[in-house]
């Protein structure tokens, strides 16, 4: 954010370094249930973003003393893979790590019916495999749809959209170049159903009007991102039903075969 | 089991979805805002009655009043074994709770860690503290067999209606099979018929929502068993 540039993030056309026009989302794509031995996971492609969140519990909580004996706590991991960025990250938690985490536990929390599990933890891993800015809100968005996919109970899913302001004027979900050298970035995270704000930070600075239409533009773009997710759930349960279907056929051919 | 009754409205639905509008009562896996219900979990959305239920496709095992589970021994106490039942909390078997008189600190000549018993449900209060006994009618410790772990959801599939599903596993297979309500089967018998069992509840498993699953295993079981009998 704010770093100094010759680049013109927003050409003559009004078109974006990328080609987008300014309230086009980079293209999604979701995932659901890829790993065997979560409960519950998805892999996301959001532009250059990949991204795989990882869902297990309601599980015993340990160490003992963060038991709630009223609901179940949401513990959440976000970690960047060294080979996520272009520089080698230093492996491990750091200060952007451990406040993303705790933000995205928090939005969480927020859907999921915790008193259904007293004394209990549901614990979200989210992995970046790849970064080009916005991967709070991708991580957010897939671990929604993992934690869907591990029949976790909850209000409604959760999801993730950044908008920002680059050459004085307001876009939505910045790319990596914008968001460096652009002057603000606004992510934020919404339920669908209600339109209720569970997640929104502000990194640089915008005026009050500004902030209201990227809010605005942010949520719009997240009931589009929120039918890919439900999208990628439903292919992911409808896929079971096919897959059985071929299994099926396949085993009645060897058995032909055999005979 | 009302389902097999209401096959028509055997739908997907997601966390957030809008259920019913018409005035039914929310029962499992919904809830309701304003008078409309909503999903409130992944599952297939079921009417029975005038309640809507969502049943899971997934999830962990939550224990409730007077299931029968299989359990393993983690631990032994002074006066009590801690049994996991495969939920998010452990359960104690206290001494009194098992068909034995067992003297202080003598818990291990009768379970050891890693034993497997088959227990009820005793009491869950509202922080979900369980206990379990072993002092009802055919509770016992397990000894012998294999143990298969599928969903808890999955458990009625498995057992089916009336325990149809159960019996023609129990008739093909010729093993002693039963089926804890917290996704743990024991099945014991000879070494083809538990593979047999084994596929056939793994398919089960996969093929958990499909219409007509009894015809199908049944037909599977069918051919499987006239291979084992040729060998």
């Amino acid at each position: 954010m704010g770093m100094k540039t010759d680049i013109k993030l927003i050409d003559e056309k009004g078109m974006r370094i990328d080609g987008r026009r300014p309230d086009q989302l980079r293209p999604i794509k979701i995932e659901a249930g890829v790993l065997k031995r979560a409960d519950g996971s998805a892999y996301l492609e959001w532009g250059k973003n990949k991204v795989l969140a990882a869902v297990y519990g309601p599980r015993e909580a340990h160490p003992r003393h963060l038991q709630d004996s009223a609901k179940a706590i949401v513990q959440c991991r976000y970690n960047m893979a060294p080979f996520s960025v272009s520089d080698r990250k230093r492996p491990g938690p750091d200060r952007r790590s451990v406040e993303i985490s705790k933000i995205i536990s928090e939005a969480l929390e927020s859907v999921i019916l915790t008193e259904l599990f007293p004394r209990s933890s549901i614990d979200v891993f989210i992995e970046v495999l790849q970064a080009n800015a916005g991967t709070r809100c991708a991580g957010l968005t897939a671990a929604s749809v993992a934690l869907a996919d591990a029949g976790i109970p909850m209000k409604d899913l959760v999801v993730g959209c950044a908008a920002g302001k680059i050459g004085d004027k307001v876009v939505l979900d910045l790319g990596k170049e914008e968001d460096n050298f652009g002057q603000a970035d606004v992510p934020l995270a919404i339920i669908p159903r209600t339109g209720e704000i569970v997640l929104l930070q502000m990194d640089g600075d915008m005026t009050q009007e500004e902030l209201f239409k990227a809010i605005e533009m942010a949520k719009e773009a997240s009931l589009r991102i929120y039918e890919l997710q439900k999208e990628a759930l439903r292919r992911r349960y409808a896929i079971v039903a096919e897959e059985e279907k071929e299994e099926i056929a396949s085993m009645e051919e060897i058995k032909e075969e055999e005979e | 089991m009302n389902e097999e009754k209401h096959n028509v409205s055997r739908e997907l639905v997601l966390p957030g979805e809008v259920v019913d509008t018409t005035g039914l009562r929310p029962g499992v896996g919904t809830y309701a805002e304003n008078g409309v219900i909503y999903a409130a979990q992944l599952g297939i959305k079921n009417i029975s009655k005038n309640y809507v239920n969502v049943f899971p496709l997934n999830g962990r095992y939550i224990p409730r009043y007077g299931d029968k589970v299989i359990g393993i021994i983690t631990e032994t106490g002074a006066t009590s074994w801690l049994v996991d039942i495969n939920s998010p909390y452990p359960a104690p078997l206290h001494v009194n709770d098992v068909p034995w008189k067992v003297n202080f600190g003598d818990t291990p000549t009768y379970l050891k860690v890693g034993d497997t018993v088959l227990v009820k449900v005793d009491g869950v209060d509202e922080a979900k503290h369980v206990r379990v006994s072993m002092k009802d009618q055919g509770l016992r410790k397990l000894s012998g067999g294999n143990i298969i772990e599928i969903p808890a959801s999955k458990v009625p599939r498995v057992i089916g209606k009336g325990g149809s599903m159960i019996n023609l596993l129990k008739e093909y297979t010729e093993c002693r099979i039963f089926v804890g309500q917290n996704g743990r089967i024991w099945i014991d018998g000879d070494v083809d018929g538990i593979a047999l069992a084994i596929r056939a509840i793994k398919k089960i498993d996969e093929e958990a929502q499909t219409i007509g699953l009894t015809e199908k295993i049944k037909e599977f079981l069918e051919k499987e068993s006239k291979k084992i009998r040729r060998q």
